[in-house]
């Protein structure tokens, strides 16, 4: 896309071939005309600077602690379950993300449609209360969170562990799937289920046969979210966990030692994962786009 | 059949549509009921007993050990000891903010406006270093700030660096609040961004001439919903974290979320106090927003 | 489907009023559609007219009054449950489905076995069938119209509600598209309940025209009776061209009334004039008068004007004169005359009228 604003051309253009800029007053243009862009990809490099560090001392042949380079190794990616709980962490961690996404996605979802698609009696507070929590401090959630489990929820037999990570997770991922697959309803044109229902469709198939496929990339969108939210949190998941440990509080626990060069491995390796993911369903998309084109 | 509709007609007419209404808003309820029964439990409940920690009182000699009572004394005391580390918590997360929007405004502008066919692989690296654990990242900036590092070095060389460190300095803290914050800065801004005409700002170019006054009267002003929005998902969770200020800041001189934190998790019979200064920071937040939300409404900002 | 009703008949629309809080979309209708015609609700944006198609589509229902098709009331059922179907002005097709698949959706819901079969001869009938397979995003404006009338057409509905469906085309597409769908519905010969703003669109295909306007139907005829007849200020002046004149009824004779309009005096059909004594708005459409350089001789009839604008169309020329009133009036000369009349901007001339083709309609229903 070259959106070019005409007052950025250069005053003197092929009207008049006897002017040449000096070589510095065109790389100023170049400059001038390419900013947004140079600095854009310096952002994104500092963005990625710290993934290439831990790219990078994943290879290290650390002794005790992980914090100064001391030598290239591929030890730890030959085996990362090789340092105690690292590889449970991660098992917890995946196994917390996937059950809150599930039931978030779906109670979120949920929500989203009587929000977009019905007007009711307490329709604005049901907006305050979704959109609070994402405006609460994730301290306060998870001080809250522990207050009650201890305090109250004990006397009910729930302690700290695996159940009170998952419904907390649960809690904090549902405004943002909400607020995720909303938007996407609310790009819908209503006649398409009244056309629908015109020709015979109940509310259920209606449902199913239309809608649903509809708001399945939105709802597919918030899952991805909602997992990554999950898997990477840890201030509420510190305080709600007990003696239970996901993969982002192995990691701080073990930041007060140097963390172990099999974190870094798991690390990166989720992140590979997650971008080839990513890429994938993007280019699934335009493959679509591009066939139903032609 | 038909006779007996027609009698029927005068009288029952009207009901049809307010018996639909009624079953609609039935539905809706139900749609709604479980995600708010889930946040009503794990959401508003806990708040309430937050709230009442807050007031509680120690019984004395027993850590750990709490009471009901109106105990105001702890809401003193979170104002008071650590009115200083609110002022921290306030003033790096407000500083990680400007700067995360000072870095994130170019690259936004440039994914809506210059990147085109590259726009969706920028968008894909904005997002792509979330899925590397925070902690990790965090952890990463500790080394590439330590004092061995080049950072530090090069900065020393230069005569750039008075104290002689950057890591374990506030400097550092901000730094990673803001490195930690940048993408929710930088996805709202897009958005808007995204959605303004381009031909528009091109107009601005046509009637201002200079790249300057066109920003400000013209693309600041239409990509404000997403700067409000991106600020807001920044200084929130900036001045609630920890994380950056353990792993890269000072011994002394914490922020309220470490206070918090080590309150509640490893300072036996710190719960009361703890609970008011949550209680505390969140009334100050949600103040915040409320003054946003109330200037630009919620459907904007949600 | 469960609660599917069968009906046939003709559509009967009873004292049906629809109100959104304080305000009434449609105002205690009584309109009855006969079985097989194809029929136009005419009128301007948020006359209701969109509001009573939804009503009789099932999707919104009417606050009083009562919808029927034949002798089953229909009133309160939902949309799936009526022999009624709608093309949508915005098409809604279904955008993740193929053209097949989103013509089949309907047998299908009803579980029909022989779904496959009807879409594709459904497809046959608008000649889509070659697109079948595409999804909506690839077809242009005027194909997806096509799809929209197919999916509704294969159900063979009782009743086939168009809502503005040619608004979005372009002009010479939708002239193309009116003699289609006007062919379409000889051929399937459903009753067609036609919804648009376009007054040509409607007097060129329906049988019978409703002209509605702040809820209520103002005039509803044959298309060549609303035009010569109007019954109302509003219909006289949404329906074509119309020239008119506030005057005062003055008397009669036999059966003319006589009137001053313009300080003229001017005779009516008593039965074409709505208003027999008092003030009326007296009309006459641009070409039943005749322009003439002399005063003709005769019954009266006629008043004298300034000659403002002259175009020459070609197969008539038409004329702007400025009035005594002030009113400038429009006329349409037939060139059928060897010799033109040669009549310029600032010229004098006489408008004359035949007092049976004059209409009288109440002054104050604008």
């Amino acid at each position: 896309m070259a959106t070019m604003t005409p007052s950025t051309r250069p005053a003197a253009g092929p009207s008049s071939p006897a002017y040449r800029p000096s070589a510095a007053k065109r790389a100023q243009l170049w400059l001038g005309r390419h900013f947004a862009m140079l600095a854009a990809v310096l952002v994104l490099l500092y963005l990625f600077l710290p993934v290439a560090y831990t790219f990078a001392f994943s290879f290290n042949d650390h002794g005790k602690t992980n914090i100064v380079w001391q030598g290239f190794t591929l030890e730890h990616w030959r085996d990362p379950c090789g340092v105690p709980g690292a590889c449970e962490s991660l098992v917890t961690s995946l196994q917390v993300g996937a059950i809150s996404t599930v039931v978030a996605t779906v109670l979120g979802t949920l929500m989203a449609l009587a929000m977009v698609r019905y007007r009711f009696r307490g329709r604005a507070a049901s907006n305050v209360l979704i959109f609070v929590p994402m405006a609460t401090p994730e301290i306060v959630m998870g001080a809250a969170l522990l207050t009650i489990f201890v305090q109250g929820f004990a006397d009910v037999g729930i302690h700290l562990g695996f159940a009170t990570i998952v419904f907390a997770h649960i809690m904090f991922c549902l405004s943002f799937v909400v607020v995720t697959v909303k938007a996407r309803i609310q790009s819908l044109d209503p006649r398409i289920e009244e056309a629908a229902q015109d020709l015979y469709a109940g509310p259920v198939q209606t449902f199913w046969k239309i809608t649903f496929p509809l708001i399945l990339p939105g709802v597919l969108g918030a899952a991805m979210l909602a997992f990554s939210l999950s898997f990477d949190d840890f201030i509420i998941t510190n305080f709600v966990s007990g003696n239970e440990s996901t993969f982002p509080k192995f990691v701080y626990v073990a930041s007060r030692r140097g963390i172990p060069a099999e974190a870094n491995v798991i690390g990166f390796s989720m992140f590979v994962l997650a971008v080839l993911l990513v890429i994938g369903a993007q280019v699934v998309g335009s493959v679509r786009a591009s066939r139903s084109r032609d | 059949m038909s006779a007996l509709a027609h009698a029927a007609a005068p009288a029952g007419a009207p009901a049809p549509a307010a018996q639909e209404t009624a079953k609609r808003s039935w539905t809706a309820y139900l749609l709604l009921l479980p995600g708010a029964l889930w946040l009503g439990v794990f959401f508003v409940l806990p708040l309430v007993q937050l709230a009442s920690v807050s007031l509680q009182s120690r019984y004395p000699g027993f850590p750990g050990y709490y009471y009901r009572d109106l105990n105001v004394e702890n809401y003193l005391r979170a104002l008071t000891d650590y009115a200083p580390h609110f002022a921290r918590s306030f003033l790096y997360a407000g500083l990680a903010t400007l700067l995360a929007f000072v870095v994130a405004y170019p690259l936004a502008y440039a994914m809506a406006f210059k990147a085109g066919r590259w726009r969706n692989l920028m968008m894909i690296c904005v997002v792509a270093p979330f899925f590397t654990s925070f902690i990790l990242r965090t952890f990463a900036w500790s080394q590439i700030l330590a004092d061995e590092g080049w950072v530090a070095g090069t900065l020393e060389a230069l005569h750039l660096l008075p104290g002689g460190h950057i890591i374990n300095t506030p400097v550092a803290v901000v730094a990673g609040l803001t490195y930690n914050f940048l993408p929710f800065m930088v996805l709202p801004i897009y958005a808007s961004l995204e959605r303004a005409d381009p031909r528009v700002i091109e107009a601005g170019g046509d009637l201002y001439a200079n790249g300057f006054t066109t920003f400000r009267t013209v693309t600041l002003p239409m990509s404000m919903p997403g700067v409000l929005a991106g600020t807001l998902l920044t200084f929130i969770p900036a001045a609630g974290d920890f994380v950056n200020m353990e792993l890269l800041g000072p011994q002394r001189g914490k922020m309220v979320g470490n206070v918090i934190n080590d309150q509640f998790l490893a300072i036996p019979g710190g719960y009361p106090v703890a609970a008011a200064l949550s209680f505390t920071l969140m009334a100050a937040i949600l103040a915040m927003v409320f003054l946003y939300v109330r200037r630009f409404g919620t459907e904007e900002l949600v | 489907m469960a609660g599917f009703r069968e009906a046939r008949g003709d559509l009967q629309l009873e004292s049906v009023t629809k109100s959104f809080g304080d305000f009434t979309a449609v105002d205690a209708i009584d309109l009855s559609v006969p079985r097989g015609s194809f029929f136009a609700l005419l009128g301007p944006s948020g006359c209701g007219k969109t509001t009573t198609l939804r009503m009789v589509a099932g999707l919104e229902q009417p606050t009083s009054g009562r919808v029927l098709i034949g002798d089953t009331d229909l009133t309160g059922s939902r949309p799936y449950e009526r022999p009624v179907n709608t093309v949508f002005q915005s098409y809604a097709l279904f955008p993740h489905l193929t053209i097949r698949d989103n013509v089949a959706f309907g047998p299908k819901r009803r579980k029909d076995k022989d779904a496959a079969a009807r879409a594709a001869e459904a497809l046959e009938l608008v000649q889509m069938s070659q697109f079948a397979g595409r999804r909506p995003a690839q077809l242009s404006g005027g194909q997806q119209q096509r799809v929209a009338l197919a999916r509704a057409l294969v159900n063979h509905p009782e009743v086939l509600l168009l809502d503005e469906p040619l608004g979005a085309l372009d002009l010479k597409l939708r002239r193309e598209m009116q003699v289609e769908l006007k062919r379409i519905q000889t051929e399937v010969g459903l009753t067609f309940i036609h919804v648009t703003h376009d007054q040509e669109e409607a007097m060129t295909m329906a049988d019978t025209v409703a002209v509605m306007n702040r809820g209520r139907i103002e005039q509803l005829g044959a298309p060549a009776e609303l035009y010569d007849l109007p019954r109302t200020r509003f219909v006289a002046e949404f329906l074509g061209q119309a020239n008119t004149g506030v005057g005062t009824i003055e008397g009669s004779d036999g059966e003319h009334l006589l009137a001053d309009v313009f300080g003229t005096k001017v005779k009516i059909l008593r039965s074409r004039s709505q208003v027999h004594e008092g003030t009326l708005l007296f009309g006459v459409r641009p070409e039943k008068v005749t322009v003439s350089r002399k005063q003709p001789e005769g019954v009266g009839n006629d008043v004298k004007g300034v000659v403002r604008d002259v175009s020459f169309l070609g197969v008539a020329t038409s004329y702007l004169v400025d009035m005594p009133s002030g009113a400038t009036w429009s006329c349409y000369e037939q060139n059928l005359d060897v010799e033109p009349i040669d009549l310029r901007p600032g010229d004098e001339v006489w408008l004359t009228w035949n007092p049976g083709h004059a209409f009288g309609v109440p002054v104050d229903a604008a």
